[in-house]
C-alpha cells in the first residue's frame, strides 16, 4: 500500500515534470505570465510529489517491507535501522530516486528565490532544469524504478523483477534481504553520498542560467553571473566536502593505506570539481574586468556535462568494461543526454558568440589577469588529462581489443608537476593587482614568503635527510603559499592596529568581515594547501612493511614497533566474523597506543572487509591491517603497517576549506551587496533598464 | 694431459668463482650468498605494486585480499626466490593475463597515446594563453594604470578610512 502512494507519486512527478518543461518554454513564447507561474508551481509540485516518493521507500527499507526488490536487495533484518536508511542511496534504483529528488529541491529553491530577481530569465530556468530533472525522474519510472515487486514465473530461469503481476506469475517475497554491499556499511554513508550528490546536482543550476542568459540573449546585463557564481560555490563546496569524505572512508573502510586510488569513480568527481574550481576563480575576471564571458560560459558547460559525466560512469558500471555498456537502457539513454546537453549548448554557445566581447583589456603581462589565464589553462590541462586517463582503458579496449589498466603512476605522473604550478600560483596571484603590477613592489611583497619558504624549506630537509629534491621543493611551495597567506593577514591587521588602535585580534576579525570574499578566498587557499601537505606525504615520505610474526614477537618500521600480542575471534551483530588482533605500537621502544587492526568477514556476501588499527598524530599515521593468520594455533599473524606521514591534514584541511567558503559567501547584509565592476561601470546605461535594488539582491 | 685438463677445470673454476664473488659484492653487500635467498613479503610488495589484480577491477594487486590475489603474491613469491628478475615476473604476469594487469601503461606502441596527450595539451595550453595574453595587450586601451594598493599611512581620519574601505568593497 504504501509503496504504491510512492510509485503513484513518482509517476505523477514525471508527468507534473514534463508539464513544467513545455509550459515554461510556452509561456515564454506567447508571453503568457500565467503559464510561466503555473510551470513554476509544477516545478514545486515535482519536488513534493518526489518527496513523498524518497519517504515511502526509507519507509519499506526502514520496516523491512522485503516484498519490495530494492528493499530486498539492499537491506537485511542484521542491518541497524540507521544503515537501513542509508541504504536509500546504497543501491542502483534508490540512489537515482535520491539523485532526482535532490536536482528537485534545488530547482525549487531557486523558482521560490529568484522569482522577483531572475523574472526575465525565470522560464528558460524552468525550461533547463526541468528538462533536465524530466530525465532523471524518466530514468526513475521506466529503467531502474526503485518501487519494482519480484515474481515467480513458471517456466522462467530467474525471478522476474517488475512493477506489475506478469501473466501466471506468483508474487515472492524473501523471508530476510541480501543486505547492503559490506563496504558501505560504515558511518561514512551518511555523508559522502549525500554530499557528493548534492555537489553534483547542484551544478544544474548556474548551468541552468548560463543556458537561459544565453537563449534570453541577456548575457550583456551580468545580472545572471552572479547568481550563477553564488549558485556554483554551493555546488561547489558540496562537491569539495563530499571528496574529502570519501578518501577519509576510503582510508577507513578500502584497507590499503590511502586515500585516494584514482580509481575512475573517483575521477569522474574531481573533474567536476577541476572545472568548477576554474570557474569560481575566472568569473572574478568577468565580474571585475568584463572579461573571459565566453570562457566562463564554457567552463560550466564543462563543469555541468561532466557531472553528467561522472553519474553516468559510476551508476552504469560502464568502466569496468565497454560490455556492460549496454547491459540495461542506462548507459545508452545516459550516453544521448549527455550528447544532447552538450551539443546543444554548445551550438548555444557559438551562436551567441559575438554578443559575449571582452569589456576590457589587459595592460600588463605581469597582472592578475594573466595569472588567472593561466591557472585557468592548468585547471582545463588537469582535466583533460584525468579523463582521457580515465576513458583510455575503453578506448584501448574498443580499438585495439585489449584490456589495459591506467592506474596512479600516470595520473601522479601527469598531474603532479601541474598541481605543483597551481599551487605555485596560489601563492603569488593573491599579490598580483589587477590590471597591471609594478614587478619591484611585487618583488618587495614576495620577499618575505619567498626567504620564508626558503629557510623552511631547509630545515625541512634537514629533518628528513633522506628527501627527494622534488618533495623539498614541494615543501617549499607549500610553505610559501602558507606564508604568503598568512603574510597578507599580518599585512591587514598591522594596518588596522596603527591606524585605528584596535587590539591584534578585533583587527583581525574586522579585517576579515570586512573583506569577507578575499579572506574567506585566503582560507580556502590555506585548506586547500593542507590538503596538498597530505598528498606530499603520501606520495614521497609513505613507509611500509608487512611480515609475519608469532606472539610476543614484534615487526619494525622506522622508529616504530609492533608487538603481537594474540588474536580472537567472534561473530559480529550483522552477520559478519571477526578476527581481531591485540597488538601493541611501540615509538623508540616505549609503548604508545594499543591497536586492534581486525578482518571482518561477511559470511552472506563471502567479502572480508579490513578494519585498520590506527595511531594517528598531525605528524603521522600509523595504520596497521591484519593481512593473515595462522588459522590453526592462531599463535602468528602477518601484518601489514603503513607509515603515512601528514595525512591528517587531508581532513583539517577539509574543515578550513569549508570554513573559508563559509566565511567568504555569507552575505554580510542582503541588498548591500558588493557592485559588479561592469556594473558600476554602466550604471548610467543600466540605470534606466534595472531597478537599483535588483542590482543588489542578485546574489 | 691429465694435469693439463686438470689445470683448466681449476683455472674455470677459479674463474666462476672470481665472477660469482665480483658479481655478489657488486650487487648486495649484505651477507645473503646462498644462492635460494628467501624473500620477504615486502620484496613480493615491491613487484605486486606495479601489477594489477587480473580479475579484480581497479584493485592494485598488493593490497588485493581476494583468494585468487593472495596466490598469485604467493607465486611471486616463489617466482623471486628461484632467482627471478622483477621484470620477468612482469613479464610473466603480462604474457599470462594481458597488458591489464600494469598498472602503468607501456611508454610504446598504441598505449604510448595516453602519455603523449597530456603533454600535448599542456603544451598546446601555454601556446593558447600566449597568444589569448598578447591580443589583450595589443588591443588594449589607453587607461591610467591603476598601482597595486599601497598600505594606508596612519593620519587618517576614522570616516575617510571608512569611505575608502567601502570603495575597495566595491571594486574587491
Amino acid at each position: 500500500m504504501i509503496p504504491d502512494i510512492g510509485l503513484i507519486a513518482l509517476v505523477i512527478a514525471f508527468g507534473m515534470s514534463v508539464y513544467a518543461t513545455l509550459m515554461a518554454i510556452n509561456g515564454e513564447w506567447s508571453q503568457q505570465a500565467r503559464w510561466v507561474a503555473s510551470a513554476r508551481n509544477a516545478t514545486v509540485a515535482v519536488f513534493g510529489l518526489l518527496t513523498i516518493s524518497v519517504l515511502t521507500v526509507v519507509y519499506s527499507l526502514y520496516v523491512m517491507d522485503f516484498s519490495q526488490a530494492y528493499v530486498a536487495d539492499v537491506s537485511s533484518t542484521a542491518m541497524s535501522p540507521f544503515l537501513r536508511i542509508t541504504a536509500l542511496w546504497g543501491g542502483q534504483q534508490g540512489s537515482v530516486l535520491f539523485w532526482a529528488w535532490m536536482m528537485a529541491g534545488f530547482v525549487a529553491v531557486v523558482v521560490l528565490r529568484k522569482w522577483e530577481s531572475n523574472a526575465a530569465l525565470m522560464p528558460y530556468i524552468i525550461f533547463v532544469a526541468m528538462l533536465t530533472t524530466t530525465f532523471f525522474v524518466g530514468v526513475v519510472v521506466f529503467i531502474t524504478n526503485p518501487f519494482t515487486k519480484m515474481w515467480l514465473v513458471p517456466g522462467a530461469k530467474d525471478l522476474v523483477i517488475a512493477i506489475f503481476q506478469p501473466a501466471n506469475g506468483q508474487q515472492y517475497i524473501p523471508y530476510n534481504g541480501s543486505g547492503l554491499n559490506p563496504l558501505l556499511r560504515h558511518f561514512g554513508m551518511i555523508g559522502h553520498p549525500p554530499t557528493t550528490y548534492l555537489g553534483f546536482t547542484g551544478f544544474v543550476i548556474p548551468f541552468a542560467f548560463a543556458i537561459a542568459a544565453l537563449m534570453k540573449k541577456d548575457t550583456v546585463s551580468d545580472l545572471w553571473i552572479r547568481s550563477v557564481r553564488r549558485w556554483t560555490l554551493v555546488a561547489w563546496i558540496f562537491l569539495s566536502i563530499g571528496l574529502i569524505l570519501g578518501g577519509r572512508w576510503a582510508y577507513d573502510v578500502l584497507g590499503w593505506g590511502g586515500f585516494w586510488g584514482w580509481d575512475p569513480v573517483e575521477n569522474a568527481m574531481l573533474m567536476p570539481w577541476l572545472t568548477g574550481t576554474a570557474f569560481l576563480h575566472s568569473v572574478m575576471m568577468t565580474e571585475k574586468r568584463g572579461m573571459l564571458k565566453r570562457w566562463n560560459i564554457l567552463l560550466i558547460i564543462l563543469t555541468y556535462s561532466l557531472s553528467l559525466f561522472g553519474t553516468f560512469i559510476t551508476r552504469t558500471g560502464v568502466v569496468g568494461s565497454v560490455h556492460a555498456f549496454s547491459k540495461t537502457a542506462l548507459g545508452p539513454a545516459f550516453l544521448v543526454f549527455i550528447s544532447i546537453t552538450f551539443i546543444g549548448a554548445m551550438v548555444l554557445l557559438m551562436s551567441r558568440w559575438n554578443d559575449l566581447k571582452s569589456e576590457h583589456e589587459m595592460e600588463s603581462i605581469l597582472s592578475r589577469e594573466a595569472a588567472f589565464v593561466l591557472q585557468n589553462m592548468l585547471f582545463l590541462a588537469i582535466t583533460i588529462a584525468v579523463l582521457w586517463g580515465t576513458v583510455f582503458p575503453l578506448i584501448t579496449e574498443l580499438f585495439t581489443e585489449t584490456k589495459i589498466t591506467v592506474g596512479p603512476p600516470y595520473f601522479k605522473q601527469v598531474t603532479g608537476p601541474m598541481f605543483m604550478a597551481l599551487i605555485t600560483l596560489m601563492g603569488i596571484t593573491p599579490l598580483l593587482a589587477w590590471r597591471k603590477q609594478s614587478p619591484r613592489k611585487l618583488l618587495l611583497r614576495l620577499a618575505v614568503p619567498l626567504s620564508g619558504s626558503i629557510v623552511a624549506a631547509i630545515a625541512w630537509a634537514l629533518l628528513h635527510p633522506k628527501s627527494q629534491l622534488i618533495s623539498i621543493f614541494s615543501m617549499g611551495m607549500v610553505f610559501f603559499v602558507i606564508i604568503s597567506i598568512l603574510a597578507e593577514f599580518w599585512r591587514g591587521t598591522s594596518i588596522r592596529m596603527s591606524t585605528r588602535g584596535e587590539n591584534p585580534l578585533l583587527a583581525l576579525i574586522k579585517l576579515v568581515m570586512n573583506n569577507r570574499r578575499r579572506f574567506g578566498g585566503y582560507i580556502i587557499h590555506l585548506g586547500v594547501v593542507m590538503i596538498a601537505l597530505g598528498f606530499i606525504g603520501d606520495a614521497f615520505y609513505k613507509q611500509e612493511t608487512q611480515g609475519t610474526v608469532s606472539v610476543g614477537e614484534s615487526l619494525t618500521i622506522g622508529e616504530y614497533s609492533l608487538r603481537f600480542d594474540g588474536l580472537e575471534s567472534y561473530m559480529g551483530s550483522d552477520g559478519r566474523e571477526i578476527v581481531e588482533a591485540k597488538t601493541m605500537l611501540f615509538k623508540d621502544g616505549q609503548p604508545v597506543k594499543e591497536l586492534r587492526p581486525r578482518r571482518d568477514y561477511f559470511v552472506v556476501q563471502e567479502q572480508p572487509v579490513s578494519i585498520a588499527g590506527v595511531l594517528s598524530t598531525p605528524a603521522e599515521d600509523v595504520y596497521v591491517l591484519l593481512v593473515g593468520w595462522e588459522t590453526v594455533s592462531n599463535q602468528s599473524s602477518t601484518f601489514k603497517i603503513y607509515v603515512n606521514p601528514l595525512i591528517n591534514w587531508v581532513w583539517i584541511g577539509g574543515f578550513v576549506l569549508a570554513f573559508g567558503v563559509l566565511i567568504g559567501a555569507w552575505s554580510k547584509s542582503r541588498g548591500n551587496g558588493e557592485a559588479t565592476y561592469s556594473l558600476k561601470n554602466r550604471s548610467d546605461e543600466l540605470a534606466g533598464v534595472v531597478p537599483v535594488t535588483q542590482v543588489s539582491t542578485g546574489d | 694431459m691429465s694435469k693439463i685438463r686438470f689445470l683448466i677445470i681449476f683455472l674455470l673454476t677459479a674463474l666462476a668463482a672470481l665472477l660469482v664473488t665480483v658479481n655478489v659484492l657488486a650487487q648486495d653487500p649484505a651477507p645473503t650468498t646462498a644462492p635460494l635467498v628467501s624473500i620477504s613479503d615486502n620484496d613480493v610488495n615491491l613487484v605486486a605494486k606495479k601489477l594489477y589484480c587480473p580479475v579484480c577491477p581497479n584493485t592494485p594487486l598488493d593490497v588485493c585480499e581476494t583468494k585468487a590475489c593472495k596466490d598469485w603474491r604467493a607465486q611471486i613469491k616463489d617466482q623471486l626466490s628461484q632467482g627471478w628478475t622483477e621484470e620477468a615476473v612482469i613479464d610473466y604476469f603480462v604474457t599470462q593475463y594481458g597488458e591489464r594487469v600494469l598498472a602503468e601503461p607501456e611508454r610504446g606502441g598504441f598505449t604510448s597515446l595516453v602519455w603523449i596527450l597530456p603533454v600535448l595539451i599542456f603544451a598546446l595550453g601555454l601556446v593558447m594563453v600566449w597568444l589569448v595574453l598578447r591580443s589583450w595587450r595589443s588591443k588594449r586601451i589607453s587607461q591610467p594604470a591603476v598601482l597595486a594598493p599601497t598600505p594606508a599611512s596612519s593620519g587618517l581620519s576614522k570616516s575617510l578610512l571608512d569611505k575608502i574601505e567601502a570603495e575597495i568593497r566595491k571594486v574587491d
